[in-house]
């Protein structure tokens, strides 16, 4: 079977600095893969790169069947991505916004007014598609911005810490239809600086420098770190590596 | 014991909405102090309210003993208020931040030169202190615009979700300094969306929909927990969808790290060994006792809920 993302040695310098080392792994189709990191450890970097807004120093990789470096126009079509910061209007309605992005990536007519009724009801936005955007709370928000970046049926989700600043409650929510999108086969690849949801993903990268530190399961990455929770793994395996690298 | 902070029925319209509906709690002086409540539950219009920057429309305000609105010039020069929104300058290095924030407090120059240094050791910032602030990493962001807070000695300070968009290692290091700034005396009201946070604070107080719905230590509002919890073993945590109504008896599911809990009505006087033979899946269930993030549940849970249905 073809993966949803397949990198090799995928390499990214600004001037001296190594954003990304030699990033190589591989994304199986309808995955939930976690990509963690402490902050400026590349995660960025990488996932600009795989959804085409950025060329690689080095490396290759395909992203839903396309190369990185020279079909980004295909990438764009079969992707979806909700970046760290909030990109939508604010002074837009919900439902403006929404028609928006779905033009944006190509929908329009009866079909974009179809997808939009499928996407609100899945998400529950339909009574608030009048509102003014910067008026729902900020769960909501959120909940918007993965609303436009599904509207054209993406293979591949990227998710950029789509939940910092959300509370638990709506946060388990946001899983549920993460969860949903995935069994329907959508690739999600997804950054959080919250532990316990990378639990939720069936695979989970740890990245150090630019550099995969560690790569498994949760159960795994449990097992052979010898900890209880994933959190713990993850203060284990930066200080590690920090540490190794520092004694270099 | 001396309040930090004595607030009286508190009350805020905002944007046509009652952000805050008749909010009253005490402060003692010297403690850390967390706010915490769903999105929208008020916690950063009382903050900004509290940091003396708008107006409420009633209530009364003892803030370090002396009164909100009478006397808020006073009182600048002796809280700090750090918003949720980066609000340094990223275009200046962090020393020319701290020089900056320092002149608006009209810090004098040998005042000056001493506090910036020991905050540049405070934070470990001392290596970066020629780097652009827009360059720092985000927890590096986030300890400079607490040092910022810091350059007046003030004896409050309140911060709005400090450590959102913070990598854990960063997040520990953060909750180490503000540790530290407790043990000096220093009164600290933090609102946080981390439970793992809100579990550090000495009290918390849990904002919904503008109203106080509990407050306490965190092991006073633990012992008020309504639910018999328990962790059933075997299926995926994200096999229950919130969207799906629970085995009966069950008032609530959901995942919690690798597992799923369920929260039980009653289940003081019925045993509940076999409650896993309602989860398709599940080999194994076991009693086990709540932390702050499934109180937020038990509590908001509900609430959420009938927003949900409202919403359909």
């Amino acid at each position: 079977m073809q993966a949803s993302i397949e990198t090799r040695d995928l390499t990214r310098r600004f001037g001296s600095f190594i954003a990304v080392d030699r990033l190589t792994l591989r994304v199986e189709r309808g995955e939930v893969f976690g990509f963690l990191g402490a902050n400026g450890a590349g995660k960025t970097t990488a996932i600009r790169m795989l959804c085409g807004l950025l060329q690689p120093s080095s490396g290759t990789g395909k992203v839903a069947g396309c190369d990185i470096q020279t079909e980004t126009d295909g990438i764009r079509s079969r992707i979806g991505y909700m970046p760290q910061k909030f990109a939508l209007y604010p002074d837009f309605s919900v439902e403006m916004n929404m028609r928006l992005y779905g033009g944006l990536y190509g929908l329009k007519g009866q079909a974009l007014r179809d997808r939009m009724d499928v996407i609100s009801r899945l998400l529950n936005l339909e009574p608030l598609l009048s509102q003014r955007t910067d008026s729902i709370p900020w769960g909501w928000q959120q909940r918007l911005n993965l609303a436009c970046a599904i509207l054209h049926k993406p293979e591949i989700l990227f998710l950029d810490e789509p939940t910092a600043s959300v509370d638990p409650v709506s946060r388990r929510h946001f899983w549920d239809i993460i969860a949903e999108l995935a069994a329907s086969g959508t690739t999600i690849f997804v950054t959080s600086h919250y532990m316990d949801e990378v639990e939720y993903c069936g695979r989970v990268a740890i990245l150090v420098q630019g550099r995969i530190a560690a790569l498994d399961t949760p159960v795994g990455l449990k097992t052979t770190y010898g900890h209880a929770s994933l959190g713990e793994v993850f203060l284990d395996v930066v200080e590690r590596a920090q540490t190794t690298s520092s004694t270099q | 014991m001396s309040l930090a902070l004595r607030i009286r029925d508190l009350i805020k319209d905002h944007a046509g909405e009652k952000a805050l509906k008749g909010i009253s709690f005490e402060v003692p002086e010297g403690a850390l102090f967390g706010i915490i409540g769903a999105d929208g539950a008020g916690k950063s219009t009382l903050m900004t309210i509290l940091a003396t920057l708008m107006d409420a429309d009633s209530g009364e305000v003892e803030e370090l003993g002396l009164d909100l609105k009478k006397d808020f010039k006073i009182l600048r020069h002796r809280i700090a208020f750090m918003p949720q929104r980066f609000s340094l300058y990223p275009d200046l290095t962090v020393v020319e931040n701290l020089h900056f924030f320092a002149d608006l407090y009209d810090l004098d120059p040998a005042e000056k030169q001493k506090r910036l240094s020991d905050l540049l050791k405070f934070s470990a910032l001392e290596p970066f202190q020629k780097r652009r602030a827009g360059l720092l990493s985000g927890g590096m962001k986030q300890k400079l615009a607490l040092c910022c807070c810091l350059l007046h000695r003030p004896s409050l300070i309140y911060l709005d979700e400090p450590t959102v968009g913070v990598d854990p290692v960063a997040r520990r290091d953060f909750w180490i300094l503000l540790k530290s700034l407790k043990s000096e005396g220093i009164t600290l009201v933090v609102s946080t969306p981390y439970m793992d946070e809100a579990k550090l604070c000495d009290t918390l107080l849990l904002l919904d929909h503008g109203k106080v719905l509990d407050s306490g230590s965190p092991r006073e509002m633990l012992s008020r927990y309504p639910y018999s919890l328990y962790r059933i073993r075997g299926p995926k945590p994200l096999a229950y969808s919130a969207r799906k109504e629970p085995p009966q008896g069950v008032s609530l599911v959901y995942p919690a790290g690798g597992e799923l809990r369920a929260a039980v009505d009653g289940g003081m006087n019925a045993s509940q060994d076999d409650l896993w033979k309602d989860f398709p899946g599940a080999n194994a269930s076991e009693s086990m006792t709540p932390d702050i993030e499934d109180l937020f549940f038990a509590l908001l849970s509900r609430e959420q809920a009938s927003l949900e249905k409202t919403v359909k």
